[in-house]
């Protein structure tokens, strides 16, 4: 019983100490811009300024970062989906030479930090004349990404063989399998990397920050950190904005909850 | 997280082996993970190497590229306050978030596992911050933590406290950072509650059956069990924490007066803000090694203190 009660108290605090901070972000970007500065500080609203969100997003061009996140997060997902679950086949069905040290390499380089890959990339993308293009965020999609590899393997390790085999007998190669048969049935696996990635493109922010320099190019996190340092900011404006970009990762989570708990849980476990 | 395991997972069903794989059927698994090869080509070994390389030389972004050996190295360590100064802050905050994380997060965890009502909600709210992108996540607490008009302040002072101004207090500007990080990092409380799941309950019942009281069970029996989970969650948050760059960029700019300026955020600065990027090429590969090293002790001590079931290695009882 006391067990129980200390549970659901110290549940019941952390939920408020990690739902504060949200609340305070909306209930600001509600208020009027006297109201912000009032001492002690305001729950709730008087009058709630819905028009702060327009006013605030049309402040800036935020719609064309709007555009450009749109582009770089649906582009990417497609390349991760295509590249990864090739790559992933081919390591989960496949017996050839180096395969497993070539495995092994794949899971390594999840290790290495990204600031030591950081200005060879830049130089790299500078050569290619793709800095201050969105290319530097979209291209490397098409080539895989370790972690979303190893996702995809260990989910077909878990479609049965006998399906391959069959389609092999009515005579089916190796890319009709993977087309055909593992990538129908591997949906679930496909629907967490899609979440996964699009959480990550929408949310970076030192992607665009070291590749993108000219404000047209910009998506909108680096946007939002640009307006941030205007000093004609109120706080109302800037809480406004951070929660109209905050609004697709947390629908997204809403609606692949399941997806995303269960799975993030299971993949630190092995 | 025993790779060994995971790389060498082999198929039951691998009974019909195909016969001597020749020509084109040779070729087509490289043609599948194809991709991955030449990207790993082009955006990581490539790079890498290059980095390495470039840590040798004296390398403007416009201008003569000239050999000087270890001289980055050697300057880095001895003519450059800013690199002990950033490595200090950066150690600084892994000795305080990396412990409060894991054990807020067990915590939780284990007051989820009381078989609560609610729990799917507690789950979604604990998840909830490590959702938005970090720019929302600093954008929301430099206005939480304003010295004026801030809400943590107004709470404190709830409680009698008399805050400081967070962000520009050098002696408080690194906590906060640490308060706002362990926000974010909500989600650990579900890999370890999954850790907790995974304990048998036929354990907990045993031990009740011997008179053990509720700390001997934490002590004798969860926490071994969650050990691997709780090497896992140690590894990535210390590699994280020497990573840590956006929140610094955007909450504090690094300061005030350099308390905030992260290890990362020194070699970016060099890279980006002075165009040395050799000497930044020789920052990162510093740093790279501080974490291989950091990683391969935390793996070569994990024998000791961490259990994992089915190992004849250790008795259950002393893990």
């Amino acid at each position: 019983m006391i067990r129980k009660t200390i549970a659901y108290a110290s549940l019941i605090l952390f939920s408020f100490l990690f739902l504060a901070p949200f609340y305070w972000m909306i209930s600001t970007a509600l208020k009027s811009d006297d109201e912000i500065l009032q001492y002690p500080p305001k729950w709730i609203p008087d009058v709630l300024h819905w028009e702060n969100f327009g006013n605030a997003w049309m402040s800036q061009p935020f719609n064309l970062y709007l555009e450009n996140s749109l582009t770089v997060t649906i582009l990417t997902t497609i390349g991760q989906l295509i590249s990864s679950s090739l790559v992933a086949y081919g390591f989960a069905r496949f017996t050839f030479k180096g395969r497993d040290f070539l495995f092994m390499v794949v899971l390594a380089t999840m290790m290495i930090p990204w600031e030591v890959t950081m200005i060879p990339l830049y130089m790299e993308f500078n050569y290619l004349g793709w800095i201050n293009t969105l290319k530097p965020l979209i291209v490397p999609s098409f080539f895989g990404s370790a972690f979303y590899i190893f996702l995809m393997r260990q989910f077909i390790l878990t479609i049965p063989r006998e399906l391959d085999e069959a389609a092999r007998i009515d005579g089916a190669g190796s890319f009709q399998i993977y087309a055909r048969i593992i990538m129908p049935l591997m949906m679930p696996a496909l629907i967490l990397v899609s979440v996964f990635n699009i959480l990550g493109t929408w949310n970076d922010y030192l992607g665009p920050l070291i590749f993108l320099n000219d404000q047209s190019q910009y998506t909108l996190t680096l946007g939002l950190a640009q307006f941030k340092g205007m000093y004609e900011v109120e706080a109302t404006g800037l809480m406004a904005v951070t929660f109209l970009i905050s609004i697709p990762p947390l629908l997204l989570f809403f609606l692949a909850q399941r997806y995303i708990v269960d799975n993030s849980a299971g993949v630190a476990i092995k | 997280m025993n790779i060994e395991s995971v790389v060498t997972h082999k198929q039951p069903a691998m009974t019909v082996q195909p016969k001597k794989l020749k020509g084109r059927a040779f070729l087509t698994p490289y043609l599948f993970i194809l991709p991955w090869i030449l990207g790993f080509l082009a955006f990581t070994l490539g790079p890498m190497i290059f980095s390495l390389v470039m840590s040798f030389f004296d390398w403007p972004v416009v201008g003569e590229v000239t050999f000087v050996g270890l001289d980055n190295y050697v300057n880095m360590f001895t003519d450059d306050p800013l690199f002990w100064q950033s490595l200090w802050v950066t150690i600084k905050f892994a000795l305080l978030f990396v412990p409060l994380n894991l054990f807020i997060a067990l915590f939780l965890a284990m007051m989820l596992n009381q078989k609560v009502k609610g729990s799917g909600f507690f789950r979604t709210v604990f998840y909830l911050p490590s959702v938005i992108s970090g720019v929302a996540l600093a954008m929301i607490w430099a206005w939480v933590y304003d010295g004026e008009y801030g809400i943590f302040n107004y709470l404190l002072s709830l409680v009698g406290i008399t805050g400081p101004d967070w962000l520009n207090d050098t002696s408080w500007a690194l906590v906060a950072m640490v308060i706002a990080s362990l926000w974010g990092q909500g989600s650990m409380v579900l890999i370890f509650l999954a850790g907790l799941k995974s304990i048998p309950e036929s354990l907990y019942e045993a031990a009740s059956i011997d008179g053990a009281g509720a700390v001997q069970k934490f002590f004798r029996i969860t926490l071994p069990m969650v050990s691997p989970t709780i090497l896992f969650n140690l590894i990535m948050t210390i590699i994280s924490a020497f990573q840590q760059l956006s929140l610094a960029l955007l909450l504090t700019g690094g300061g005030p007066l350099q308390s905030t300026y992260f290890y990362a955020m020194y070699a970016y600065d060099n890279a980006f803000k002075y165009f040395k990027m050799g000497y930044a090429s020789a920052n990162s590969w510093f740093m790279f090694v501080i974490i291989l090293v950091l990683t391969f002790l935390v793996f070569k001590t994990s024998g000791k203190w961490v259990y994992y079931e089915g190992d004849n290695r250790r008795g259950g009882e002393e893990a």
